[in-house]
């Protein structure tokens, strides 16, 4: 297990360092970041005296290696427009992106669960069908055109919930459909074809040997188990959902780490999006990390084979 | 009971539609790609111009105010929406399908080559995929996008360096067992070279699983390729694309122009649709054993 545990943390380091690596030679290769943080015409001076501040006027090794350093020390360097570290803004926007984030989750378990269950129960039933379709749909309609379209109906139309802005439960609900609709999708097939799996078992073929009612067979024993493949992905799309809900966040104008990011763009703040998109893999790398090691400490036989 | 079926009808039987033939897939990808090829012949407008004499934010033409003039309406700058969406589509599809083929490549190749000569090779492309896998698409899109400027050909070639890492995954797990097999080893003893066994030996034997990957990719680059133009880092106005047409629809949303929002989003939502259930369809001819279930 040990040995297992070094393995694992050496593989996310590596993915780091070339992560980190990635992140920094397509900020300097892809064109003059110079350029992208001085205003349109600037003379060559003000670009030179500009490059100096940053430091980029450094050879690369010295450029990373100070890059390294602001990501080991956790400060992901110092936002151009804000003048304040960028995990400072990071960490101020996250308890934002969280709140969106848990209550995406919650509405993707509402529709992935109950339907992959009844999918899975019923197969090819109408209700298989049901699921395939809204399956299908999650992975069709983009989510952030179905969070237009419900302003347009819930807001426009029937005046029945605020457009944007943080607030109560009545302010959540739209874009925490728009971020969920996706993951609902991706929880839905996963619990259809891990129920599948589990009622194939030996161990339900026993259950409803024994007599059980058909309903505790399976909400107690093929639903227990088939739900730890099912919490993992939740877990990930969490921390994906956190990071990654930038249009959902522009269109409802949610204070959140997306929307941080999207301002990072349009101020040409590109220590600030660099550092976002660092903190980003960083958090998606640990937490891959934890989900491997809580799997092998759960199951022997990851250990061995991997 | 099938035998009368199938004297009663014959051709049917044949075809087996829906089986042999993806008919709700073909119904939306072959007008689709009509519209997209022939854009400059069918669009009623020029796509970048006002209409002469229209007025802004004309509603289409069954609605009150409407005019068949502009058939689906006017935007903000009493261009045409029909005549947008349908050079929309071009961006769609052009983007779609290179971007696809980009993505496929990079991902083919650099599956064959980490699974065939395994080693350091192996554990380099293998590192250098789960660092990308660790960026949710969207935001290492977005960061290229912004760092190397949007037009379309940039966000061609940004959409495949983000999403060639479940080729190179799946495609390395197959040569994996595939460069066990009795022809690859035969090969291998009669002298082939590295490269003409991965040329000659491996690829044809990937290439299904390549063209399924590549049919469900198609889906999910088109709706990235509108996300970073919603965003305004995809393809650059006046150029007409879905995900911008989005973005100029949206401050006219609050006071109910719906078809400036409506209208590109069903564009994007059939042809997505219709990628993926055409997706489903070939993995299921290609791969026998799914088939017969």
């Amino acid at each position: 297990m040990g040995q297992f545990i070094v393995r694992r943390t050496l593989y996310a380091i590596a993915t780091l360092f070339i992560l980190s690596l990635t992140i920094f030679l397509v900020v300097r290769l892809t064109g003059d970041p110079v350029t992208l943080l001085a205003e349109p015409g600037a003379q060559e001076e003000d670009l030179a005296v500009i490059r100096k501040d940053w430091g980029l006027d450094r050879p690369l090794p010295v450029q990373y290696a100070a890059f390294v350093k602001n990501v080991l020390t956790g400060e992901l360097g110092q936002s151009f427009n804000y003048e304040m570290p960028v995990s400072t803004l990071y960490f101020q926007r996250l308890p934002n992106s969280l709140e969106l984030a848990l209550a995406a989750t919650l509405i993707s378990f509402l529709i992935g669960i109950p339907t992959g269950i009844i999918s899975a129960v019923r197969v090819n039933s109408v209700w298989d069908h049901v699921g395939k379709t809204v399956a299908l749909l999650g992975l069709s309609v983009p989510g952030f055109w179905l969070g237009l379209v419900m302003i347009l109906i819930f807001s426009v139309w029937l005046g029945w919930l605020p457009t944007s802005g943080q607030g109560g439960w009545r302010n959540l609900i739209m874009p925490a459909v728009a971020l969920g609709w996706y993951f609902a999708a991706s929880l839905l097939r996963l619990t259809r074809s891990s129920m599948l799996e589990v009622l194939r078992s030996e161990y339900i073929k026993l259950a409803r040997l024994k007599g059980l009612p058909a309903f505790a067979v399976i909400a107690v024993h093929a639903f227990k188990n088939a739900l730890i493949p099912v919490l993992t992905l939740a877990g990930i799309n969490l921390v994906i959902m956190l990071n990654a809900a930038v249009i959902i966040e522009v269109i409802f104008a949610w204070p959140g780490i997306g929307r941080l990011l999207y301002e990072g763009i349009f101020q040409r703040d590109f220590p600030l999006v660099q550092g976002i998109v660092m903190e980003a893999g960083v958090m998606i790398v640990v937490i891959n990390l934890l989900v491997d090691i809580l799997y092998a400490y759960i199951d022997p036989r990851i250990r061995l084979t991997r | 009971m099938s035998i009368t079926l199938q004297s009663a009808y014959p051709l049917l039987n044949r075809l087996r539609l829906g089986r042999d033939l993806p008919v709700l897939p073909l119904a939306i990808l072959v007008p689709f790609v009509l519209i997209a090829t022939s854009a400059n012949v069918i669009a009623p407008y020029d796509p970048t111009e006002p209409i002469p004499g229209a007025k802004i934010f004309e509603p289409p033409f069954w609605s009150v105010g409407g005019s068949t003039r502009a058939l689906l309406g006017t935007d903000y700058q009493a261009r045409d929406v029909l005549s947008r969406l349908i050079f929309g589509a071009r961006v769609s599809l052009i983007v779609g399908v290179m971007g696809t083929m980009v993505a496929g490549s990079i991902g083919t190749l650099l599956g064959m080559l980490s699974g065939y000569l395994g080693g350091w090779v192996d554990q380099l492309i293998m590192r250098i995929t789960d660092a990308w896998l660790a960026l949710p698409a969207i935001v290492f899109a977005i960061f290229l996008a912004t760092m190397v400027g949007p037009n379309m050909w940039n966000i061609i070639i940004i959409l495949g360096c983000v999403y060639w890492t479940r080729y190179a995954r799946v495609i390395r797990g197959e040569v994996l067992s595939l460069r066990e097999r009795e022809f690859v080893k035969l090969a291998e003893i009669a002298g082939a070279s590295s490269t003409r066994v991965i040329l000659r030996h491996i690829l044809p034997n990937v290439m299904n699983s390549t063209m399924v990957l590549a049919s469900l990719t198609i889906g999910v680059v088109i709706i990235a390729e509108a996300s970073l133009s919603f965003l305004g880092v995809g393809v650059p106005p006046p150029q007409p694309a879905w995900g911008s047409m989005l973005a100029d629809g949206r401050s006219m949303l609050m006071v109910g122009d719906w078809w400036l929002t409506i209208f590109p989003g069903l564009g994007i939502l059939l042809v997505v649709l219709a990628t993926q259930l055409f997706g489903d369809w070939l993995r299921i001819r290609l791969d026998p054993q799914q088939r017969n279930l």
